[in-house]
């Protein structure tokens, strides 16, 4: 939990994005129903809930990764600031979104290429192929997700090579390279071991000084470490929101208790 | 529990399993003598070939043009024609095969039509050869005026594989994780790059066992060559593809009148000399032997390819 130092307003707070109504379908399932959540910038808001509620739905509704499949749709809107662009705009390219806001999935997902093309590849895409700005930019992204020290030699070897918990780090890493203003983790650490899971958790604690970080977990002791603010979710409904210690320690809905008592005393 | 003890008939169970071992090692018996039939035959036929035909394998037999005296004849122009069809035929096969098993996998959208071009792929793969003939012989020879060319041969050839190149590829393309699809999507990658980065390159072992299973058939049919009229004796070879004078390529070979492999070997078991059916089993042991040798390349391609793919 952030400090203890007194909680500033959160009218006053400045915001990254802000989920305004939002339901989604999966066809003719709803998945999410009429969430609004603001997430504020440069803080880590942590999604709980039990399986199937929602949480990876929503978080994939930010990068629009729904787009990719036929049959899903949205209403409501998620605006994301400054530009108070809606990012479910149909006149906003999905591709456009995606290069803003990038995600590290539950299972480390390396392509299988180098290190370095792994990390480079976000680059890649926005047409950057000159090699010393490439060098540059995937040393500074590796030292963020914490992994130079441990490729730096060895850059060009196939990053399938690498240990989970580095695989994950890399995956991160390659998130990075492009420079996000937004990070959206699916539960970043569920294949890792403990140690593997405290790099990654020490690694989001530097990251918010500079990106704003939304995610998922389901591990409660997780969401109490790493994030500022926390959102229960149940059964596509968002059922409590607020700063984390209060949600742990004194939740103004029973349902949200019960959960976390359950999971967490 | 001694109440279920009494009502189970332990001998009566003995028999039941004594009964059906008896048949799991009947079916074992048979599917062995099974496969020694095929395994036999395909073995007596290679010897046999060996035996008739490795007296005749010299390098004369390669560099020699067909000839009436037996002695003297050689499959010059029966491999180099070979060779030259399956250039055009690889050529035409890959690039419409893999664009259309691309296309068929990451962009076409999951409608009838959509069903209805695959059900028609998969059926295609079992059109006899002899209809695609027939096809080329009124579409290309006649109807695009290309005649027994090389051409001719290459573009029929190159259809009959594609159905075995398309589904090959859309087998290899969905074999590529969504994991690593969402990852590059994820970062902003367009449709396009991304199969262009990631689809295409990780696929490729698959794509190319396919295109080379589909040349390693090409390679052996007579039906559909003979129906378009491809000569039987040749005394030349096609122009070179290269040139002394500028501009160096010339494409004048695509045009030029052809025979092969088994062509030539259909020729010659027909005739009633022994010594030319000798012939005849040479030419099928090399004909053979550029098979296996191209299924050879393709597991050796797909081992080096695969070894670092890993997901
Ligand atoms: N592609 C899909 N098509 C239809 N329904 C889906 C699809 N993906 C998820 N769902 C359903 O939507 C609901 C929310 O799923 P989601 O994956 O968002 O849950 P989650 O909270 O991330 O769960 P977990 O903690 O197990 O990852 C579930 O009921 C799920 O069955
Ligand atoms: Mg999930």
């Amino acid at each position: 939990m952030a400090s203890k130092a007194p909680k500033p307003d959160l009218a006053t707070l400045p915001k990254k994005a802000e989920a305004r109504a939002l339901n989604f379908f999966y066809g003719a399932k709803q998945a999410l129903k009429n969430i609004s959540l603001p997430v504020y910038d440069r803080r880590v808001t942590a999604l709980i809930g039990p399986s199937g509620c929602g949480k990876s739905t929503f978080l994939r509704c930010f990068n629009r990764m729904h787009d990719l499949y036929p049959g899903n749709r949205y209403e409501g809107e998620i605006r994301f600031f400054p530009d108070d662009l809606n990012l479910l705009g149909a006149d906003v390219d999905p591709i456009e979104v995606r290069m803003r806001l990038a995600m590290v999935f539950q299972k480390p997902n390396p392509f299988p290429k180098s290190i370095f093309e792994n990390v480079a590849y976000g680059l890649r895409v926005r047409g950057v192929n000159q090699r010393s700005v490439l060098v540059d930019k995937v040393e500074e992204a590796l030292k963020g997700a914490a992994l130079w020290n441990e490729v730096k030699d060895r850059l060009d070897e196939q990053a399938n090579n690498l240990s989970g918990g580095q695989q994950q780090r890399l995956c991160i890493a390659r998130a990075l390279a492009s420079e996000p203003e937004m990070l959206l983790f699916d539960e970043p650490t569920s294949a890792l071991d403990p140690i593997a899971t405290a790099s990654i958790e020490e690694l989001i604690h530097q990251l918010k000084d500079k990106v704003t970080i939304l995610i998922v977990t389901h591990n409660m002791q997780q969401a109490a470490r790493v994030s500022d603010f926390t959102a229960y979710m149940y059964l596509g409904d968002l059922i409590e929101f607020g700063w984390t210690d209060d949600v742990f320690f004194r939740p103004k809905n029973k349902q949200t208790e019960d959960y976390i008592t359950g999971r967490f005393g | 529990m001694p109440g279920a003890a009494a009502n189970f008939d332990l001998a009566a169970a003995r028999a039941t399993i004594a009964a059906q071992k008896k048949r799991d090692l009947a079916f074992a018996a048979l599917g062995l003598g099974a496969l020694s039939v095929c395994f036999a035959t395909f073995v007596a036929l290679f010897v046999d070939m060996v035996i008739d035909g490795s007296g005749r394998l010299s390098s004369d037999f390669f560099s020699n043009f067909a000839s009436r005296r037996p002695e003297q004849a050689g499959i010059l122009a029966a491999w180099v024609g070979t060779l030259v069809v399956m250039v055009v035929t690889a050529a035409v096969a890959v690039p419409v095969g893999v664009a259309s098993g691309i296309y068929l996998e990451e962009y076409a959208p999951r409608n009838k039509l959509t069903a209805l071009i695959e059900i028609n792929i998969n059926n295609l793969a079992g059109v006899p050869s002899i209809v695609y003939g027939l096809l080329a012989l009124g579409m290309f020879v006649h109807t695009f005026g290309l005649g027994a060319s090389v051409l001719t041969a290459g573009l029929t050839l190159g259809l009959l594989i594609l159905p075995i190149v398309i589904v090959s590829t859309r087998e290899a393309i969905r074999a590529v994780p969504g994991m690593i699809r969402e990852a590059a999507y994820a970062l902003g990658a367009t449709r396009w790059q991304m199969v262009r980065h990631h689809v295409l390159p990780y696929s490729m072992p698959g794509i190319l066992t396919g295109v080379i299973i589909g040349l390693s058939r090409a390679i052996g049919e007579t039906a559909p060559i003979v129906t378009i009229g491809a000569v039987t004796f040749i005394a030349f070879l096609p122009p070179a593809p290269v040139t002394a004078a500028a501009p160096f390529v010339s494409f004048e070979w695509l045009m030029s009148p052809f025979t092969a492999m088994p062509i030539q070997i259909f020729n010659w078991t027909s005739r009633p000399e022994t010594a030319f059916q000798q012939n005849a089993s040479a030419a099928a042991l090399v004909l053979v032997v550029m098979t296996l040798a191209m299924n050879a390349l393709a597991i050796w391609l797909r081992f080096r390819l695969r070894r670092n793919l890993k997901w």
